[in-house]
């Protein structure tokens, strides 16, 4: 189990960029269908945010990559003295 | 704690928080009435700041609102943080109900509504975090799935109140329906924003006279208060990496399969199955009251069973059955198998002189009548000109369909299966957000995911799905890919790496 848990993560790296290509792509697209100032800041509020999104996904794999996720803290107590 | 005491804690949270949710909602429910009001679509400049009052409060400020007071809440203390949201809530949208209209005061009555609209984002951002960690920390470790599960109904009761406001308002100013409507859009809009003051000031009330959670109490005074949270709670992989999977593997999906049950539902019900206003406002509020009872069902079966699988199950249900559920819909307001009463066939026409233009206006409509209970209403607007070689070239045509009983009370039953699906991923969802970071950081470590899940994931559902209804014209079900796939992913993700801890928490009692 932890080695799918572990390979999986580069499909999650992979999504993090594919999914920005494709908003951005389809951004561009309704920009270009209507070239209005509404239509520039509705798309690019999405990219704005969706970016931080994007990249938490690269690090959720890299992370799932590294096996930090085949061991999780096993109660709140265990969380707690872990900071 | 005491059994009358954890009950005064859920009363005075949940009725606080379901306040902030019916505050958030009338704006939305209200949106047609306040873009006439403030946002005139003829008017550029209104128009952009109408885009930036939906998309940037949800989308943007919501998170933001989540850092900002998550951090005071690992600071301050929950009780105080979320007091202070839920009085900028309520004197954000008090404020909406009183400011004139465009036509009064020109541009600062949008530009105003969009900065209250902003700051009712960032109350909302704060307050949910506040309110459920409250309340998980208050309850008995074994029990913090049910008692959680009280926070959770105040969601969709926010909705079903906002919903009820509205429509008992809009009929309830004039004996005649026609005026009473026509004095809704006018000024009787601003009641259901007016209202929520009074309830504010009872909720912050109630609030003020509750204690400090015990177990931010206890930290205090140990003297273990986290000095920086957001550092703490995204720059440390420990983490980080609990909040990127509290994401991508819980809210995500949670947040899609809510909107879709409880928002794009109602808007396909309306703009594609052309359900009427008030019949597709009920089908919502009859589903909403028979499923809400499920969250604390839910709530209360994961602590024994554990969150994971009831959430999980929760979206795998939508994946599998969401194309089945909305071809219902559709099926059910197909009047073209129905047998028709021809007899009772409708036709009125009124005409409207123009006088500056000497045209004359015409409304036709045409009401079908069917043995199943159903009316069909076709209503055409167009001009006649005076001069006789002009037409109208696109009359507005505007169809609506009146359900008979039967198809009424199908269609109740399908909406409270979305439903249902809702109350399986978002009853345990506290309980498992509050249990999965410590407790120092935890008010700033579980409200971002919570927010960007269900503000973000969950907020563009009605915009991308109708989107891609634009894209793929020939498949009226072509918006519920949105929904399918994130849902999907996030099974993947949650059936992969989370853990099921309930029985584990079921067994150590405190």
């Amino acid at each position: 189990m932890n080695s799918i848990k572990k390979y999986a993560g580069l499909l999650w790296i992979a999504l993090g960029p594919l999914a920005m290509y494709f908003l951005i792509q389809t951004a561009a697209a309704e920009i270009h269908k209507k070239p209005i100032a509404d239509t520039w800041v509705q798309w690019g509020i999405f990219i704005v945010v969706a970016l931080p999104i994007a990249i938490g996904m690269i690090f959720f794999g890299l992370f799932a990559l590294r096996g930090e996720y085949n061991q999780l803290p096993e109660d709140s107590a265990d969380k707690n003295s872990g900071n | 704690m005491q059994q009358k005491g954890i009950w005064k804690v859920i009363g005075a949270s949940s009725l606080g928080t379901l306040i902030e949710w019916y505050d958030f909602y009338i704006f939305g429910s209200l949106a047609t009435v306040l873009a006439s009001q403030f946002f005139p679509k003829t008017n550029p400049t209104a128009a952009l700041l109408s885009t930036l009052a939906t998309f940037a409060a949800g989308f943007l400020v919501r998170p933001f609102g989540a850092l900002v007071f998550g951090r005071l809440g690992d600071i301050i203390g929950r009780k105080h943080t979320f007091l202070l949201t839920l009085i900028i809530m309520g004197g954000a949208t008090f404020a909406i109900g009183l400011i004139p209209s465009f036509e009064s005061i020109g541009y600062l009555a949008p530009i105003l509504v969009l900065l209250l609209r902003l700051l009712q984002g960032l109350a909302l951002g704060g307050e949910y975090g506040g309110a459920a960690t409250y309340v998980a920390e208050h309850a008995p470790e074994h029990q913090r799935g049910f008692y959680t599960s009280w926070i959770q109904t105040t969601a969709t009761l926010g909705l079903f109140v906002s919903l009820g406001v509205v429509l008992i308002t809009r009929h309830s100013l004039d004996k005649n329906e026609a005026r009473s409507i026509a004095a809704f859009n006018d000024w009787g809009w601003r009641i259901p924003f007016l209202l929520s003051i009074i309830l504010v000031a009872v909720s912050v009330y109630i609030r003020l006279k509750m204690k400090e959670s015990p177990l931010f109490q206890q930290i205090k005074e140990a003297g273990q208060l986290s000095t920086n949270p957001l550092k703490e709670s995204f720059g440390h992989t420990t983490n980080l990496k609990m909040v990127l999977l509290a994401l991508f593997g819980a809210t995500m999906g949670q947040g899609v399969v809510w909107y879709t049950g409880q928002f794009y539902a109602q808007s396909f019900i309306e703009n594609v199955c052309k359900i009427d206003f008030d019949q597709s406002r009920t089908i919502l509020i009859w589903a909403i009251l028979f499923a809400t009872p499920f969250f604390v069902i839910f709530g209360a079966w994961s602590d024994r069973i554990g969150r994971k699988w009831i959430m999980l199950i929760g979206m795998l249900l939508a994946v599998l059955t969401y194309p089945s559920l909305f071809r219902g819909l559709l099926q059910l307001s197909d009047l073209r198998q129905q047998i028709e009463l021809s007899d009772l066939k409708q036709i009125k026409r009124n005409l409207v002189p123009l006088a500056a233009s000497g045209d004359t206006l015409r409304t036709t409509t045409h009401q079908y009548f069917f043995a199943s209970g159903a009316v069909k209403t076709t209503s055409i607007k167009d001009t006649l000109y005076k001069t006789p070689s002009l037409t109208t070239l696109h009359p507005e045509t505007k169809i609506s369909v009146k359900l008979g009983n039967k198809a009424y009370w199908k269609m109740v039953l399908l909406v409270f299966i979305m439903i249902l699906y809702v109350t399986m991923v978002y009853g345990p969802i506290a309980a498992f957000l509050v249990e999965l970071f410590p407790t120092r950081i935890r008010y700033t470590s579980m409200s971002l995911p919570y927010h960007i899940g269900n503000g973000v994931f969950g907020g563009l559902t009605p915009f991308i799905a109708t989107l891609l209804t634009t894209i793929q014209t020939d498949n009226q079900l072509a918006g519920l890919q949105y929904p399918i796939i994130i849902s999907g992913v996030c099974f993947v993700i949650g059936a992969l790496y989370l853990s099921n801890k309930a029985p584990q928490h079921a067994s150590s009692q405190s």
